[in-house]
């Protein structure tokens, strides 16, 4: 029964191996866009006690709105508690800001798919021979009111009969 | 001088046949350039730039690779009409800045609802901030068509479409005679109607010859898909400007190429399909 279990143990363990290198590997993302000197969270936080009640912030992070269905969740349901550097699945499982497509993707399914083929969001650089670099979804979308804002256009070209100082 | 355009002329063209024929032909008006000759007219050209510019340009002629064919694609749904395209494309190719103003793209706007109702399209919206309400955009550049129109009226051969179905324009061997511009349905390519103005400052060094070494005055020039860069694998200049990650790029012989899977899986229309010109720019709704 033991040797069973061994096993099993150290095939899921080769199985698990290859396929978690094989995600970085297939995704060189770009490094997330963290506010100056916030990253790593857990500079301020690790001496926090944890505190899990659903609350409004009023002394740090106060510039975050959040819009992003505020009314159903709150910082810890994306944001690891124990370990605030990382990130946490619906499922339990704690992720890197680096991986955090994942957690997007949990919800935004046809979008996540769409960003793995390369249709949605950006990529960047050489797509062959070279680095190529694929933009996270929180590279454009800010995670917590992640609506596009409008821009301001670049401006109109100059209309023919203008040319020529006419 | 000799210029690339005509060998590419001569491979082009009716003389398919035998070497006397074509000699008897031709009576030793044209002939092929050699690689001597190529490397020569690089050299002229980059000692000619850096006298005008100041500036050491390199001057690319990288060839076509095998088995590619390049497509592009474009996001109607996330398009916002920003214009952040026009202007990177500007500074990437070597265009003249003003008097004249060359743009390769031109973003149109249209209402929504109308979409082929291209008579109403503006390209001269300037709001405080986009997108608006009630409209939508498409930048319309070079359609890169297998069947392009521009080459075909060409008197010269002087554009041509490259094997990985690029349509370039040799500018040393351009008359300046604009039929390709009457003939292309899409405003593709557009004319130096005089000495390009373009500071010293803002040129690009890393050009190609079929793209974006610094033109002349009196020659037509149009977007070669970031000649320059593709073939080197990299991005188009536009492709990578995008805030919203509209533009796409790829090779349509690689079946998992980005190109590939927009086109399997959205909905695909290309620009006056009906004029048989076979596009190879691909807009799409991914929403």
């Amino acid at each position: 029964m033991k040797r069973v279990l061994f096993f099993i143990s150290v095939i899921s363990i080769a199985l698990w191996l290859p396929a978690s290198a094989a995600q970085h590997d297939e995704y060189p993302v770009a490094s997330p866009p963290f506010s100056e000197g916030i990253f790593p969270c857990s500079s301020c936080h690790a001496g926090l006690e944890l505190n899990t009640k659903k609350r409004e912030l009023k002394d740090e992070h106060t510039s975050i709105r959040l819009h992003h269905a505020e009314k159903e969740r709150w910082c810890l349901d994306c944001h690891n508690g124990p370990d605030r550097d990382k990130l946490k699945l619906a499922d339990g499982e704690i992720i890197d800001f680096t991986e955090s497509y994942r957690l997007c993707g949990q919800c935004h399914g046809n979008i996540y798919r769409d960003w793995r083929a390369g249709i949605h969001g950006k990529r960047v650089g050489f797509f062959k021979g070279g680095k190529r670099t694929y933009f996270l979804c929180v590279n454009c979308h800010n995670p917590h009111d992640p609506k596009f804002k409008p821009l301001k256009p670049e401006p109109p070209p100059i209309r023919p009969e203008r040319q020529y100082g006419k | 001088m000799m210029s690339m355009g005509a060998l590419a002329g001569l491979s082009l063209g009716s003389l398919s046949c035998t070497r006397a024929g074509m000699e008897e032909f031709l009576q030793k008006h044209f002939r092929e350039m050699s690689e001597d000759e190529k490397k020569a007219v690089i050299r002229r050209l980059e000692a000619k730039y850096l006298k005008k510019y100041g500036k050491k340009v390199r001057i690319s002629t990288q060839q076509a690779e095998a088995g590619v064919l390049w497509g592009y694609g474009l996001d109607l749904s996330r398009c916002i009409g920003c214009r952040r395209c026009v202007y990177a494309c500007v500074n990437e190719n070597n265009q003249s800045r003003v008097n004249p103003q060359l743009q390769w793209i031109r973003v149109i706007r249209l209402k929504k609802g109308s979409l082929i109702n291209l008579e109403n399209a503006e390209h001269y919206y300037n709001p405080e901030t986009v997108p608006e309400p009630g409209f939508m955009y498409m930048p319309v550049q070079c359609q890169q068509c297998e069947n392009p129109p521009c080459v075909r009226v060409c008197p010269v051969k002087a554009t041509w479409k490259e094997p990985d179905g690029i349509v370039v324009v040799d500018y040393n061997w351009c008359i300046g005679c604009r039929y390709c511009m009457a003939a292309c349905p899409y405003k593709g390519r557009v004319f130096n109607w005089a000495e390009p103005n373009l500071p010293a400052a803002e040129l690009n060094t890393e050009v190609h010859y079929l793209g974006n070494r610094p033109r002349m005055k009196n020659v037509v020039e149009k977007c070669t898909f970031c000649i320059q860069r593709v073939r080197q694998g990299r991005y188009p200049a536009c492709v990578e400007i995008c805030p919203t990650g509209t533009r796409k790029f790829g090779n349509l012989l690689d079946p998992n190429s980005e190109i590939r899977y927009l086109i399997e899986n959205k909905r695909v229309f290309r620009l006056k399909e009906d004029f048989n010109t076979d596009p190879k720019f691909y807009y799409f709704f991914s929403a």
